[in-house]
């Protein structure tokens, strides 16, 4: 099948690329883009691993066809610091050590931080319900959850 | 007076965490290299059956294929992991003459995609003579079974026998005496990142595999011997591995694939294991069926028990002698045993097999045996905790002809855990409280790969800037051993964190160390590091002592930077200053220093032992069976505690994959086909599903371990299903002898106490 022309903006940069239409949008961020942050756990959907922010909502890049994130914008684990400055969630993920092997870390940091967009104040509940797809085999999740509490109660701030 | 300890027990980032919440980290899965390659793996659809021809020219002929090797490519080496005893080294590579379970590699593919590769995997021909198969142990080992391996007389591959004591004696003693027969489940390691390797063979015969591995070193022994490489012209690079569990030490078929296509091609070839493929055609939790008699007085002392066991080995040996030897041993954790007898049988079937899984045959055991210590308990009416209490293991007990335990903080963990019961008062209806006790090792003593090398070294090297440079063999799949490396380093030289580089995951640049499994690496390479890091700090202080000119009485350390005189604190100079002129003493070179670890007169197991309780709270919904975690607390004796962060986490991740073994995951089968390989149908725990976990730690000291530390992350595995199978009982007096407890089971259960009540 002819390679179409894709337009997508990830982590503030454009990229215009000739792709595969077959191509899955956690391939291009991967294979072509370099960006290999993003994991990939199932490419069935069920684990979450490869969860990025396509304007703003966290989809899973395995189920998303590139040629359908053409023209929006895309943000990966990449982007979540600005420069040297760290997400406040990337921090209190260092803090609270709510990671072990990694691997579904990028995923799990993204749905976290769709979530706190959404909802900048949720229940240890809708927390929970929050990162429900996110499989991570090591943490037994509760690490997380104090994770996303402290930033959501507001152990965080600017620094001024 | 300083601080006896500034890093050790601190709450530190983890020193990978930087690469990790950036998404920087590399792992293998990453690596894409210039003129890359990339494979796909052609599987068994049978069960069994003979080769009898295999015709690859139609895929080498598809656009895109570069090659495709099958089993005459290979040495036709039997390899195993057992490599000290060649009988149980039986698992080629790619399959030749015979296949034994769905998905055994029979040929691999390079293309230019995976697409491509995938479509040449159809258009290799193979004619197979299916042959009858075998699948569940106890018809395997009948008389007249379809037999796997020539060798194998009804399909025999281990016998194990452990005894102690006079166990005929013992039960003519007991005023109690209890049957029972435990099926124990098989579980997946799941881990999030697929088993995978980059080979990149090269025309001076040198081949580099970029992997995701618990043990380097092993992968390159491992390959070394199937390629018929020299063993150092073998380099095994995995700087961040995904997750193992047990399911990362063996040869896997990802790493001897893309090799043999690299060695074909003189290009690298890659290979990622899909999700499925990870369920059916890695190893997996050795299937248990489980015979207990156990005799005990009135009182509830133990007095005798027997053991017998017959394990659903899969189709190779793989770990599984391993787990065959410890289920055995910890069947008699932690408690003192007047009289014990086991009698171990690992039994070849036709299904993927089995191996080292995270509590390598202990959690088995102890579910088997903890369930029945609540039953013994109810017979005779005693409370569980006093059961426990009255037969715990005590610090400097011996176990005949097996090990000596040195530290044990068991009866503390037994008072906490009563403690947190008793706060919980009166529980709902259909909610209960069950306990389980566990022990783990810290580290093998054995030595059946028969490595040459110590079991564990370190290299320092100290810079003119003061950094230092921690070279360790060590493997880091997400339990934090490169923190703990470098909080050891630390702590002994006398610097920070930041002081140190660490080096590790690459045969080529670090020591010899046998890798993370059987929870070695905290005492192990911890011991190593430690001893490393005297030495350089020895060299370190000779300067200081001739720059100071003490007494001779006095003696220095090294603290936070500060060389000075322990007696006198404030006495002393700077870490950096020494160790300029240090350097400049030795003539420019910088300071460099060796340790190494290996467990000399320490028994038959392991050099120290963990030891625990965990309550689990859980309700029942009676209509319908469904199980609810509500609280799991722990209390657990891992020694002294290196890195507080990691070891809370350690525990909390072990629970959560323990209580799915206990009552959600679980690998169905018929006829050796896994029927559920995909994260739909097999259900790990997700966030909505996790109790409010509490870990109490009773610190004791290890005198066998650095700085009095032990094992803190896998010994937790074992626990969860008994305990959970007890919260059932206690909540509706029904005990569950099959795992996973699922609905289905409880249901059952209930119906059948009910017809029992109607008549």
């Amino acid at each position: 099948m002819e390679k179409q022309l894709l337009h997508i903006t990830v982590n503030s940069e454009y990229h215009e690329l000739y792709i595969k239409p077959k191509k899955l949008l956690v391939e291009v961020l991967r294979d072509e883009l370099g960006l290999t942050g993003t994991k990939k756990g199932c490419n069935t959907g069920a684990c979450s691993a490869c969860t990025v922010l396509l304007n703003g909502a966290s989809v899973k890049s395995c189920s998303v066809l590139a040629m359908q994130a053409d023209g929006t914008e895309i943000t990966t684990v990449e982007g979540l610091a600005d420069g040297g400055k760290l997400s406040f969630l990337q921090r209190s993920f260092l803090d609270y050590s709510a990671y072990q092997c990694g691997f579904c870390t990028s995923g799990m940091l993204m749905s976290a931080t769709a979530l706190l967009n959404e909802n900048p104040n949720p229940t240890n509940r809708q927390i929970k319900e929050g990162i429900h797809g996110n499989i991570c085999r090591c943490t037994g999740y509760n690490s997380i959850i104090r994770a996303i509490k402290a930033v959501a109660d507001g152990r965080y701030k600017e620094k001024k | 007076m300083m601080k006896k300890y500034t890093v050790i027990n601190t709450p530190v980032h983890n020193i990978d965490g930087i690469a990790k919440i950036t998404g920087r980290a590399e792992y293998a899965f990453d690596i894409k290299l210039p003129h890359m390659l990339y494979g796909k793996i052609l599987r068994s659809p049978y069960p069994h059956a003979k080769i009898l021809n295999i015709d690859t020219s139609k895929a080498e002929g598809l656009t895109g294929v570069k090659a495709v090797v099958t089993g005459s490519d290979t040495l036709g080496i039997k390899q195993g992991i057992w490599r000290r005893f060649k009988e149980l080294c039986d698992e080629e590579i790619l399959a030749r003459s015979k296949v034994r379970y769905i998905g055994e590699p029979v040929a691999a593919v390079a293309a230019l995609d995976e697409d491509t590769a995938e479509e040449a995997l159809d258009l290799i021909e193979v004619e197979y003579e299916p042959l009858q198969g075998v699948f569940e142990p106890l018809e395997a080992i009948k008389e007249g079974a379809p037999q796997l391996h020539e060798r194998a007389e009804r399909n025999i591959n281990v016998t194990r026998h452990i005894e102690w004591g006079d166990v005929d004696e013992g039960f003519k003693k007991a005023d109690h005496i209890r049957e029972d027969w435990f099926r124990c489940s098989s579980q997946s390691h799941v881990c999030m990142e697929t088993h995978n390797a980059v080979a990149s063979f090269t025309p001076d015969k040198r081949l580099t595999v970029w992997t995701s591995t618990q043990s380097h070193y092993y992968i390159q022994v491992l390959l070394s011997w199937v390629l018929g490489l020299r063993e150092n012209d073998v380099r095994v690079v995995s700087r961040y591995t995904g997750g193992g569990f047990g399911s990362k030490f063996e040869l896997d078929s990802a790493q001897f694939c893309s090799s043999l296509l690299s060695m074909k091609l003189f290009k690298p070839v890659k290979i990622i294991l899909t999700r499925e493929e990870e369920f059916m055609a890695t190893k997996r939790r050795t299937p248990m069926f489980y015979y207990l008699r156990t005799g005990v007085k009135k009182d509830g002392s133990f007095v005798a028990k027997e053991a017998r066991v017959f394990t659903e080995g899969g189709a190779y040996t793989s770990m599984g002698a391993t787990a065959l030897y410890l289920t055995g041993f910890f069947q008699a954790f932690p408690y003192v045993w007047p009289s014990y007898r086991y009698d171990g049988y690992r039994v070849y079937t036709n299904t993927a097999p089995t191996s080292a899984m995270r509590g390598f045959g202990a959690p088995q055991a102890t579910f088997c045996a903890e369930t029945q210590i609540d039953l013994i308990a109810n017979d005779l009416g005693i409370d569980p905790i006093e059961i426990r209490r009255k037969n715990a293991m005590y610090p400097n007990y011996e176990v005949p002809g097996q090990a000596t335990i040195q530290s044990c903080g068991l009866s503390q963990c037994l008072d906490k855990i009563e403690k947190w019961i008793k706060s919980r008062g009166k529980l709902p209806p259909n909610r209960g409280i069950g306990i389980a006790a566990y022990g783990f090792m810290s580290g093998g003593i054995f030595n059946w790969f028969d490595t040459p090398y110590a079991f564990s070294s370190a290299v320092i090297q100290v810079n003119i800037d003061g950094k230092v440079d921690l070279y360790v063999g060590s493997q880091d799949m997400g339990q934090g051993s490169n923190t703990t490396m470098t909080i050891i380093c630390a702590e002994e030289l006398g610097v920070r964190i930041e002081d140190i580089r660490l080096h590790m995951g690459d045969t080529d640049n670090c020591p010899v160390d046998l890798g993370a499994w059987g929870s070695r690496e905290t005492l192990m390479q911890g011991n190593a590091v430690k001893m490393a890091a005297a030495e350089a700090k020895r060299q370190i202080i000779e300067y200081a002592v001739a720059k100071l000119s003490p007494n001779i009485v006095y003696d220095l350390d090294i603290k936070d930077r500060w060389i000075h005189l322990i007696a006198r604190p404030e006495r002393g100079l700077l870490y950096y200053d020494v160790v300029k002129e240090a350097i400049r003493g030795k003539d420019g070179q910088p300071i460099i220093a060796r340790g190494h670890y290996t467990p000399h007169r320490k028994g038959m197991i392991s050099p120290a032992y963990s030891f625990g309780v965990q309550a689990v709270e859980a309700e029942v919904d009676p209509d319908t069976g469904k199980i609810t975690l509500k609280n799991c607390v722990t209390a657990h004796d891992c020694g002294q505690v290196i890195n507080p962060l990691g070891v809370k986490g350690q525990l909390e991740g072990a629970m959560a994959m323990a209580a799915g073994y206990g009552f959600t995951e679980d690998l169905p089968m018929d006829e050796g086909k896994i029927l559920n390989p995909n994260l739909v149908d097999y259900k790990v725990l997700r966030a909505t599903e996790m109790p409010e976990t509490k870990v109490i730690e009773v610190e004791t000291y290890e005198p066998e371990g650095p700085f009095g530390a032990k094992e803190a992350g896998e010994g937790l595995t074992n626990p969860t299903a008994g305990a959970l199978g007890n919260a059932i009982f206690h909540a509706t007096g029904l005990s569950v002898k099959n795992l996973p407890i699922t609905p289905e089971k409880v249901l059952e259960a209930l119906r059948e106490k009910k017809k029992k009540k109607g008549k």
